[in-house]
């Protein structure tokens, strides 16, 4: 493991006794490939708002940016436990070092803390995140669809959505010359 | 040291507000010459003062990363080339360094270089319009112009090398899809000795010219932390005096030392910072770049290696060459074997992320993959969305005719908006 990756998570094992974050690779390859490199840590719901609060404001950590957020829809895919995976991508500019977080909700009412008071860039990504896959951010400033327009109802990028959409198409009436 | 909280960002220029005034909405856009692409501002306007913006976005949303659950890691190539469509030969080869991190592929080197190459030129084709642009929602046509007649050279020479100007798809996973045509080299050399010559029309044209610097300086001003806790990357957070180029700082392809095995070292090129954090600033990071990736282009294109574009196709991660697939029949296999819906890619099963610097910012695909021959989920870190979404902030308290301006400066491209 990375020296800077291994500081972080000891930072937080200290900050935070009490969370199992067990960090592991995003992708465990036998040979130690770029991949390997790649950390992620779990952390759970309740306790995610202290967790990044600290990942960005302590000293050892010190991830300035929310580089991407996005969410993973585990429905079937090899192994997987939970049903959606919230995964944030956290830049370091000082330290030119990443980390990913996860953090996993399940239906029927996903929800997870909006950590747009920690990273103001946040606020689209959990819009979009929102829209896409149904996944709500409580105390969010403005949870509206981003993507899509506000009557539509279904989170299309979830894995039980079809990838030619149920017909929504059809429930929209067709304006010609004459209607108008 | 412990870093300050997300802080609200405000203009120098936002007088105090006059209630009662000259109020009115006005919808600006989705479709709008100045808008640039299909994207709509809802402005509260307090007689041309802007008092709110909302940007509704959505109107080009096509379900890319949907489409990414179902297409090939070969067969996405060509939607990448409609998500930033002003430098297409970009996303490719975006997307195919995240496809070679999933798979862990060592490129060959002259792959490496033709590849630095072309993203270089796209790097060139993307800035060369954002200046012009710029210069044209500010009313000043004639740079638009010299800078379009130079982008036509460069889709010359992705015609020559793709045969296509605009829908390239040019990489594949672990290479390309054909070698550069003979004397391409020699065609990048003549335009190479001739963009500096536009460059300094542009100078001329724009750097003192009154009133660009008058309709520039100072508008639209985001500083350099706001910059970073908004998630700006590119020439946009450098322009706010953020140190970050994916180029020096998480070097790929031919910016890495020790690139082809041999111990060659890195490309030489310096990373334009400015301070000023404004549209002028954003537009000076623009042109210095400009000259830098043609410093980057003449480094390497005397120096392309010999050798094979493709990495050795016996592990059957590359398709192989059309004169294999009609003319032998292990090659037709080999292509069968690669594109047949119940055969194909075989990548570990697992998570990565993998990103370039192009011209707008940090473009990165983070692969969730189940082992399957498509990914199984394929999100795209689009630089436009996340640049844009600070707009709101950029635009208050400025006249309405700095909208046009500050969106030039974005350079915001709707299709990756929305995908």
């Amino acid at each position: 493991m990375h020296e800077a990756t291994q500081q972080v998570i000891s930072a937080l094992s200290e900050g935070f006794s009490d969370v199992d974050f067990s960090p592991s690779p995003l992708m465990d390859r036998a040979d130690g490939a770029v991949g390997a490199e790649q950390i992620y840590v779990r952390v759970p719901a309740d306790r995610l708002l202290e967790v990044m609060r600290f990942l960005r404001n302590s000293e050892a950590c010190a991830f300035e940016q929310l580089c991407d957020l996005t969410c993973v829809d585990y429905l079937n895919f090899p192994k997987a436990t939970d049903r959606y995976g919230v995964v944030y991508s956290l830049l370091s500019l000082s330290r030119n070092h990443r980390i990913w977080v996860k953090c996993f909700v399940n239906d029927p009412s996903p929800e997870v803390p909006s950590v747009t008071g920690v990273w103001a860039g946040a606020e689209w990504m959990e819009r979009e995140v929102w829209d896409m896959f149904g996944v709500r951010f409580s105390d969010h400033p403005d949870l509206r669809r981003i993507l899509t327009w506000e009557a539509f109802e279904a989170h299309p990028l979830r894995k039980d959505y079809p990838l030619r959409g149920r017909g929504e198409r059809e429930d929209y009436e067709v304006l010609t010359r004459e209607s108008r | 040291m412990a870093i300050e909280p997300a802080s609200e960002i405000r203009p120098a220029t936002l007088a105090p507000e006059e209630p009662g005034g000259d109020r009115w909405t006005l919808n600006f856009g989705p479709q709008h010459p100045a808008t640039h692409t299909t994207l709509r501002l809802v402005l509260e306007l307090d007689g041309e003062r802007v008092l709110s913006c909302v940007p509704h976005i959505g109107y080009l949303h096509s379900g890319f990363e949907k489409l990414g659950e179902h297409l090939d890691y070969n067969q996405y190539v060509v939607v990448t080339d409609r998500m930033n469509y002003i430098s297409p030969m970009a996303n490719n080869i975006a997307w195919h360094h995240a496809v070679e991190v999933l798979f862990n592929i060592e490129l060959t080197p002259r792959c490496k270089v033709l590849r630095t190459i072309i993203a270089e030129l796209a790097r060139i084709q993307d800035h060369l319009l954002c200046v012009g642009t710029a210069a044209l929602d500010l009313g000043a046509f004639t740079a638009f112009l010299y800078g379009f007649s130079e982008r036509e050279d460069i889709y010359d020479l992705f015609e020559d090398i793709s045969g296509a100007r605009f829908t390239t798809s040019y990489t594949r996973v672990g290479g390309l899809m054909q070698d550069m045509p003979d004397g391409w080299a020699e065609k990048v050399k003549a335009f190479c000795r001739k963009l500096p010559k536009t460059l300094d029309d542009m100078v001329s044209l724009l750097n003192r010219n009154r009133i660009f610097v008058e309709r520039t300086k100072g508008v639209g001003y985001i500083g350099h932390d706001d910059a970073i806790n908004w998630g700006l990357t590119g020439p946009l957070a450098r322009a706010s005096g953020v140190r970050r180029d994916l180029r020096k700082d998480e070097p790929y392809l031919c910016y890495e030392d020790d690139w082809d095995g041999k111990g060659s070292s890195a490309v030489q090129f310096k990373v334009p910072i400015a301070t000023g954090g404004d549209v002028y600033s954003r537009y000076l990071v623009r042109l210095e770049e400009l000259r830098q990736s043609l410093l980057i282009i003449e480094q390497l294109i005397d120096n392309i290696p010999s050798g094979s574009v493709n990495v050795l196709p016996n592990d059957k991660k590359t398709l192989p060459g059309k004169d294999e697939v009609y003319f032998s029949i292990e090659g037709l296999i080999h292509h069968f074997e690669q594109v047949m819906t119940n055969r194909g890619f075989t990548p570990p099963v697992g998570e990565s992320y993998g990103a370039n610097e192009t011209a707008n910012g940090e473009l990165g695909f983070y692969f969730a993959s189940d082992g399957g021959r498509c990914a199984y989920r394929a999100r795209c870190r689009p630089p436009s969305f996340i640049n844009y979404q600070c707009f709101p902030k950029l635009v208050v308290g400025h006249q309405i005719s700095d909208v046009v301006a500050i969106l030039g400066s974005l350079n915001i491209i709707a299709a990756e908006l929305d995908r």
